[in-house]
């Protein structure tokens, strides 16, 4: 799956996350723009998690603060 | 300068606002004098204790009393030493081997706390490229443990056997795997489903943990933990455990199987880098465990104690951690933080303590008052708390 496909479906996933219905963009964080608390971290990795059949282990997400890199981390991690 | 203060301002300005209210703070009660496990005086009034993790009530049993006073005299106040050096006296080693006895198994390794034992076992045995899974809801020393250590750390939602399991299929082939669970989880009082998550543990071929902390002395035939209460304890590779609820005093251990276990008394860096605990603890202890061996009516008494608690808190309307009474926790859950504090403090003003527990320790931002019972809780005790409850809980307006 190239990246545009990836995002494509993130974005999806985002959705019911998105409370406030932010504009996504990669530049958009989880913690800042997004305002994610631990407990939505966790269902929305899940979420993620699932639909790519991949683990995102809490120090990959230690590195991951925006969408941008959230996309490229799951690409690199669907090899 | 930059004040490295300054990221705590958050929680100042709302313990600031917490008691502008001009409730008492729940987070600086003084207990001037302890009568017996389950009544002390605080600000000069007689109090019940229902905010201790004192489930057997042994801090004043004679024989541990005793045993503590002959330790003080014959081998002094302090080891000051490490237990790899100066620091193992005939106590140290008479203590894990009660405990060996206590659980039936062959090796057991005593620390300082128990929050040690977690953050030195798991960050010990779960290195590079190994996986730790583990529960959402783990207490913090579970998660310092982690973090302490260089594994790859996934957790799963709280009991929720499927989301372990998809967990640990998608765990690359041939990498060690370390599943960390609870027997009794501290905040909501529920108990873990072991019996199923640890069977696919083993199938996916992770070694298990198992944190016994909430339930040692009373869940179990023998007073083992829920994992010998739903038939796993010989599936279970390391038990997490503490001297500081059940036990009745401080310290914290691990026990185990495993045939190479011993060699964590040199690797494990929070067993090795801190002075050993004082002979008299170890001999409380050691007193300690070998009595609750032999406690079968004392836990028959606890299991009263909670199921006439939970019953009589749901009756007047509370809402309860929990459907069915599972541990001797019984959380009351409050609606938010402020009414939480004014039910605590009206409690007090009652004449009984328990937990206030907030977040982040307690799950889904949740503020709790949590009542831990005591196997030296009369009955008539029990009843005093209850009418405690309905008086404060109207009072407040919570129920
Ligand atoms: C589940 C659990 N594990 C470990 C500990 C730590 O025990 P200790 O008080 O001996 O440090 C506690 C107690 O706070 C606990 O609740």
């Amino acid at each position: 799956m190239d990246r545009a496909a990836t995002s494509e479906k993130i974005a999806a996933l985002i959705e019911p996350f998105n409370k406030k219905g932010i504009a996504i963009s990669d530049a958009t964080s989880f913690a800042g723009d997004l305002e994610f608390d631990s407990l939505t971290v966790m269902d929305f990795v899940a979420a993620i998690e699932d639909e790519f059949d991949i683990i995102i282990s809490m120090n990959q997400q230690a590195e991951i603060e925006t969408y941008g890199q959230l996309v490229d981390a799951v690409v690199k991690l669907k090899g | 300068m930059t004040d490295l203060f300054s990221k705590f301002d958050p929680l100042i300005q709302m313990r600031t606002d917490l008691l502008s209210t001009g409730v008492t703070d729940p987070f600086g009660l003084v207990m001037e004098k302890v009568i017996s496990p389950t009544v002390a005086m605080c600000n000069g009034r007689e109090t019940i204790l229902l905010g201790t993790y004192n489930y057997m009530g042994m801090t004043f049993d004679p024989d541990v009393i005793a045993a503590g006073k002959q330790a003080l005299d014959d081998f002094g106040s302090g080891t000051t030493g490490s237990r790899v050096l100066n620091g193992t006296y005939a106590g140290h080693k008479a203590v894990e081997q009660a405990l060996c006895d206590f659980y039936g198994m062959d090796h057991a390794m005593v620390f300082s706390t128990g929050y040690q034992a977690n953050l030195g076992i798991i960050s010990t045995i779960a290195g590079k490229g190994d996986y730790i899974i583990l529960d959402i809801d783990s207490h913090a020393s579970i998660w310092d443990g982690c973090k302490m250590g260089d594994a790859e750390v996934v957790p799963f939602k709280h009991n929720d056997i499927e989301a372990m399991e998809k967990r640990l299929k998608r765990i690359p082939e041939g990498a060690g795997i370390l599943v960390v669970l609870e027997g009794v989880y501290s905040m909501l009082g529920d108990i873990a489903p072991l019996k199923e998550m640890i069977a696919i543990a083993k199938k996916y071929g992770a070694m298990v943990l198992v944190d016994e902390a909430h339930s040692m002395g009373f869940i179990g035939p023998n007073g083992r933990g829920v994992a010998e209460e739903q038939g796993v304890l010989d599936q279970v590779d390391f038990v997490i455990g503490t001297f500081s609820k059940s036990v009745g005093t401080v310290g914290g251990f691990c026990v185990s199987n495993h045939p190479k276990f011993e060699i964590m008394r040199l690797v494990c860096r929070p067993y090795v880098f801190t002075a050993s605990l004082p002979p008299s603890v170890v001999a409380t202890a050691a007193t300690s465990v070998r009595k609750l061996m032999h406690a079968a009516d004392k836990r028959a008494h606890l299991w009263e104690n909670s199921r006439v608690l939970h019953g009589g808190l749901r009756e007047r309307g509370f809402k309860l951690g929990t459907e069915t009474p599972q541990s001797a926790i019984i959380s009351v859950i409050m609606p938010d933080l402020e009414r939480g504090a004014a039910m605590w403090e009206a409690l007090l003003h009652e004449g009984l303590y328990v937990n206030l527990a907030r977040p982040p320790a307690t799950p889904a931002g949740m503020t709790l008052l949590r009542c831990s019972l005591c196997a030296a809780h009369s009955a008539e005790q029990v009843q005093t708390i209850i009418g405690m409850f309905e008086r404060a809980g109207k009072k407040v307006g919570i129920i």
